[in-house]
């Protein structure tokens, strides 16, 4: 400390009536325009920033307790997979990178499996935390998948997937290659018993994770901004050395080539979500089913439908049964699918 | 003409004394023979040496070698009556993987394999053996395909890496090839993968996740390549030695590893340099594991096939 700071900004704060110095996190630099965020705002506008929009990283926790109905959710005990099967060691020994990921973070390894519900509506998520090696896939990230697989099945209820990873956690060398082929055994299951999946991709998503679980969502679903791809922008302009189009690989550019149903804000996505699994899970209407009206307001619902009751009567059961049959027909269909996707399609 | 790799210069040199005394002798009628003789037995046991302790990055250069035997070989040799099937139906014919069906031992199959190319003009045709997602779509068509009609699937995997460029990107690459390990995972057929140089990454186990797992003795198959291993955690793409052997990625490690399920042997001096007897060997031991399993039950095949990848993991290298 100099004695600019020790001494004289005692003395002016003094002079100026004791106002404390303002602590820098505070605030907080966008990183899409470099604007300056008040950290409340920035609380208040879920980390989106309220000038461009662009989305911040979050924690694991944070965005948990954003999908989560009132923030409340379980958290599964993952079992320890073998640690540093390869004795790996690059520059660093592998087990002291890990140990140090484990202090930093507080977790045993990049993803998080938990339960609760989101819309009422029970589900399963397994949550990458990129703050844990990048969010890397080992055996442990892909034994998480498994878990969370399982669990789903058990509780008859959706999968959601939310990758935020570099990719395969090279220090496993192989053996994370083969988490691939495990998390994909993974959605297997859970499509096996007819249960939806639905992936959300934040930033990033990349290398062997896009390529297995994360691109075989039954919903696919990315925040603005997120960088989802197979070979990282790098590897792509030393291989072709070209300079990439702008906003290759982001969230709206894969929803543009077909590869992600929606984009949605971080403000909208546990609304969306639950949107989805209602949809998925609750064939049936939820109440009481009403006759189409399209020029009644609420206020007036009850008047109307006592006076319109009994012409429409006939045809409003006649919606109800088809609806009723339609919701069977829905599951006979999703057990037809289900027979078929026993037999690869391609 | 043989191509000599780095570390195999000493045997170079006496090669080629061996092969300028020969034309010495065949000119001069100089009886040279017991000479010859004894630098062919000096050369190799030289050979023997070098190969027996090869460190994981010179395998890698094997693995990589420009006269390894391709896909294309393996199916000229082992495939009667082979039909090739082409395209992916939704957008264009990748010849970095090639397929098709015909016969093995007599019996109908499916062959998908990586194909790399022969000569400059093959590897610019084959893309260096790094396919597109419409490649990998292809190798999901045909699979289905032989699923369909019960053929058992033969892959050969012989790839650097699914193609990185702003097209493959564009169209899918991520999403061709978690959908071709999903078929691999769901079909009712047998499904035998050898691993005949280049195991390179998702571009390699988007063919490869198999009821067999077979490999090459001096092929290599990694989550990475050496160099590009090297130039993330080393930042320093010339330490692709040490990343090699930090990656254990040679046949040996990964049968250990229970990674894959038998490693086949190569001819002395690598399979480049016999050609012929490692594509036969190539084919007893495909043959004996379709064996095993043609008798089993699709259900089964499937089941016993992830049950196979996902005890992947549970054991480490000592």
């Amino acid at each position: 400390m100099n004695w600019l700071q020790s001494w004289v900004r005692p003395k002016l704060r003094q002079l100026v009536g004791g106002q404390k110095d303002i602590p820098d996190h505070l605030w907080h630099k966008c990183k899409g325009c470099e604007e300056m965020i008040f950290h409340r705002d920035l609380e208040k506008n879920l980390s989106v920033c309220q000038h461009c929009g662009y989305h911040m990283r979050i924690g694991v926790k944070k965005r948990l307790e954003l999908l989560f109905d009132d923030a409340k959710y379980t958290t599964v005990e993952l079992k320890s997979p073998i640690a540093d099967p390869l004795k790996f060691r690059d520059r660093r020994k592998y087990t002291e990178r890990l140990k140090e990921a484990r202090n930093n973070t507080g977790e045993k390894d990049a993803i998080v499996v938990a339960h609760g519900a989101m819309g009422g509506n029970k589900v399963v998520v397994a949550a990458f935390n990129f703050d844990f090696m990048a969010g890397s896939m080992g055996i442990a990230v892909g034994d998480g998948l498994l878990t969370a697989a399982r669990l789903a099945v058990v509780q008859e209820t959706p999968l959601i997937a939310i990758p935020a990873s570099g990719g395969a956690r090279m220090q496993e060398g192989i053996l994370s290659l083969m988490q691939m082929a495990r998390t994909t055994i993974a959605v297997e299951e859970v499509r096996d018993a007819g249960l939806p999946y639905i992936v959300l991709m934040l930033d990033p998503t990349a290398g062997g994770v896009t390529a297995s679980f994360a691109m075989l969502g039954d919903v696919a679903i990315a925040e603005p901004g997120a960088v989802i791809c197979f070979a990282g922008a790098r590897v792509i302009e030393q291989t072709i050395r070209e300079k990439l189009p702008e906003g290759f690989q982001c969230a709206e550019y894969l929803y543009e080539h077909g590869m992600v149903d929606m984009v949605v804000h971080r403000s909208a996505l546990s609304e969306t979500l639950n949107r989805v699994i209602d949809l998925l899970c609750n064939h049936k209407p939820a109440g009481e089913l009403v006759p189409l009206d399209e020029d009644s307001s609420p206020a007036d619902k009850s008047d109307k439908k006592s006076q319109a009751a009994a012409p429409n009567e006939p045809a409003s059961k006649a919606d109800k049964d088809g609806q009723d049959k339609q919701g069977k027909q829905d599951k006979q269909d999703e057990q037809a699918n289900q027979d078929n996707q026993d037999k690869p399609t391609g | 003409m043989h191509n000599y790799l780095d570390f195999e210069k000493p045997i170079a040199e006496l090669e080629g004394k061996i092969q300028e005394l020969r034309h010495l002798s065949g000119e001069g009628g100089v009886n040279i023979a017991d000479e010859v003789g004894r630098m062919q037995s000096k050369a190799e046991k030289l050979l023997v040496s070098t190969y027996a302790k090869l460190t994981p990055w010179q395998k890698t250069q094997v693995a990589r070698h420009a006269n390894r035997p391709h896909t294309v070989d393996y199916i000229d040799a082992l495939i009667e009556d082979f039909t090739p099937l082409a395209g992916d139906r939704a957008f264009a014919e990748d010849l970095a993987i090639i397929g098709g069906m015909g016969r093995f031992c007599g019996h109908s199959v499916m062959v998908i394999g990586h194909e790399k190319g022969a000569d400059t003009e093959a590897r610019i045709k084959h893309n260096f053996g790094m396919p597109r997602p419409e490649g990998y779509r292809k190798a999901q068509r045909l699979m289905s395909l032989a699923n369909k009609f019960g053929l058992p699937v033969i892959t050969f995997i012989d790839t650097p890496g699914a193609y990185p460029g702003i097209d493959a990107e564009a169209r899918g690459q991520a999403e061709a090839i978690a959908r071709s390990i999903d078929v691999c995972l769901s079909l009712k057929v047998p499904l035998i993968s050898l691993v005949i140089g280049e195991g390179g990454s998702g571009g390699a186990i988007a063919i490869a996740v198999a009821n067999s797992v077979l490999m090459l003795q001096h092929s290599i198959y990694s989550v990475i390549s050496p160099e590009g291993c090297a130039s993330i955690l080393w930042r320093d793409g010339a330490q692709a030695k040490d990343a090699a052997g930090a990656l254990r990625l040679t046949a040996r490690d990964l049968l250990d590893l229970g990674v894959i399920d038998k490693v086949i042997e190569e001819p002395l001096g690598g399979a480049h340099r016999d050609a012929q007897a490692t594509i036969r060997s190539a084919g007893q031991a495909i043959e004996e594991e379709l064996k095993k399993y043609s008798e089993l039950d699709g259900g089964v095949l499937r089941a016993s096939r992830r049950e196979k990848f996902l005890k992947m993991g549970t054991k480490g290298l000592s």
